[in-house]
C-alpha cells in the first residue's frame, strides 16, 4: 500500500503502568535502578513514588513501528524522554509520516513518533526512518 | 561538576550474548504480541535464523556488564540523580538469538545547562556481532540533576 505524507500509523494503546510491569522490565532490560522498583529508594531520591524506565516507553514506541512495518526496514530510531511516566499512566503511541524519500533507490519514510499519557501530555517524542 | 577530562573516555567493551529466554522475557515485559518475537517458527518463516532482538534491546549490554554503573561511579554521579534524556539507534544488521554482540562506547561530550543545575553526558556506541560486523550505532544522552 502506498505510504503518503501525513499518513498516521495504527496507534498502540498500552494498559495503565503497573508496578509489576516495572519489575518485569527491570529484569528483562537489565536496568535494576531501584528508583523504578522500590518506593523507599524513590522517596530517598526525592520523588514520591517509583516511575517507569524511559527505555520501557521507547520499547513501546518500537512496537508501534514494528507492528506497522517489519523491523528489517527500520534504519533509524531516536527519541527524547520529555516527562516521567508514572504508575497508572496509560501511554498511547502514535506516529505520522513526515516525508518519503529515496535513498540509493530504496523508498524510505521519515516518521514522527510520540508517546503520550491519558491526558495527552507528551512523554516521549522522536523520529524514525523506515525503508518501505 | 563532572570533570570534562572524561570527554573521549572509552568504556570497557560489553559483551551481550543474545539468548532465547531473555528475548522471550523482554517480549513479555514490553507486552509484545507479534509471534516473530516469541515463536522460533514464526521468526524463521519471516526469514530470521532465530528470534530477532527487538529495536531497543541492545541497551541491555552495558547494564548487564555493569559498564554503565561503573561509568557513573567514575564520573562521581549518583545513580539516583541520573535521568535518561535521549536515546537513538541506527541499524545496520539484524541481531538474533545465537549472536554475541559487543558494545564499545566512548564519552562524546559533557555539557551543562541552567548554570550547572543539569549536566549532560553524551555516550556514543558501536555494536558489532561475533563476525566483527557492525550491527548498530547508539547514542545516549544521560542527564544528571544537581
Amino acid at each position: 500500500m502506498m505510504v503518503q505524507v501525513g499518513d498516521e500509523l495504527p496507534p498502540l494503546q498500552l494498559p495503565p503502568i503497573s508496578r509489576t510491569v516495572l519489575a518485569l522490565f527491570a529484569g528483562a532490560s537489565g536496568d535494576h535502578n531501584p528508583i523504578h522498583l522500590d518506593v523507599d529508594a524513590a522517596r530517598g531520591s526525592g520523588v514520591p513514588d517509583v516511575f517507569a524506565q524511559g527505555m520501557l516507553g521507547m520499547a513501546w514506541v518500537g512496537r508501534l513501528l514494528t507492528q506497522w512495518r517489519p523491523q528489517a526496514g527500520l534504519r533509524h530510531f531516536g527519541v527524547r524522554f520529555q516527562g516521567l511516566m508514572h504508575v497508572g499512566d496509560a501511554i498511547r503511541c502514535t506516529g505520522r509520516v513526515l516525508e518519503t524519500f529515496s535513498d540509493e533507490g530504496v523508498l524510505c519514510a521519515r516518521i514522527e513518533v510520540l508517546g503520550s499519557d491519558q491526558a495527552g501530555t507528551p512523554k516521549i517524542a522522536g523520529e524514525a526512518v523506515v525503508a518501505l | 561538576m563532572i570533570d570534562r577530562q572524561w570527554v573521549g573516555h572509552q568504556l570497557p567493551p560489553s559483551e551481550l550474548p543474545i539468548e532465547y529466554t531473555r528475548l522471550r522475557f523482554f517480549a513479555k515485559a514490553i507486552g509484545e504480541t507479534q509471534a516473530i518475537y516469541t515463536d522460533v517458527d514464526a521468526a524463521r518463516a519471516a526469514g530470521y535464523p532465530h528470534l530477532p532482538a527487538p529495536p531497543t534491546f541492545l541497551f541491555a549490554a552495558e547494564l548487564d556488564s555493569g559498564a554503565l554503573e561503573a561509568l557513573f561511579a567514575l564520573l562521581g554521579v549518583p545513580l539516583s540523580k541520573v535521568l535518561h534524556g535521549e536515546q537513538s539507534y541506527t541499524y545496520h544488521r539484524a541481531v538474533c538469538v545465537g549472536d554475541t554482540v559487543t558494545v564499545r562506547s566512548h564519552i562524546e561530550d559533557i555539557y551543562d545547562k541552567k548554570n550547572g543545575a543539569l549536566e549532560f553526558i553524551v555516550k556514543a556506541s558501536r555494536a558489532s556481532n561475533q563476525h566483527g560486523e557492525l550491527v548498530a550505532e547508539m547514542r545516549s544522552v544521560l542527564v544528571c540533576r544537581h
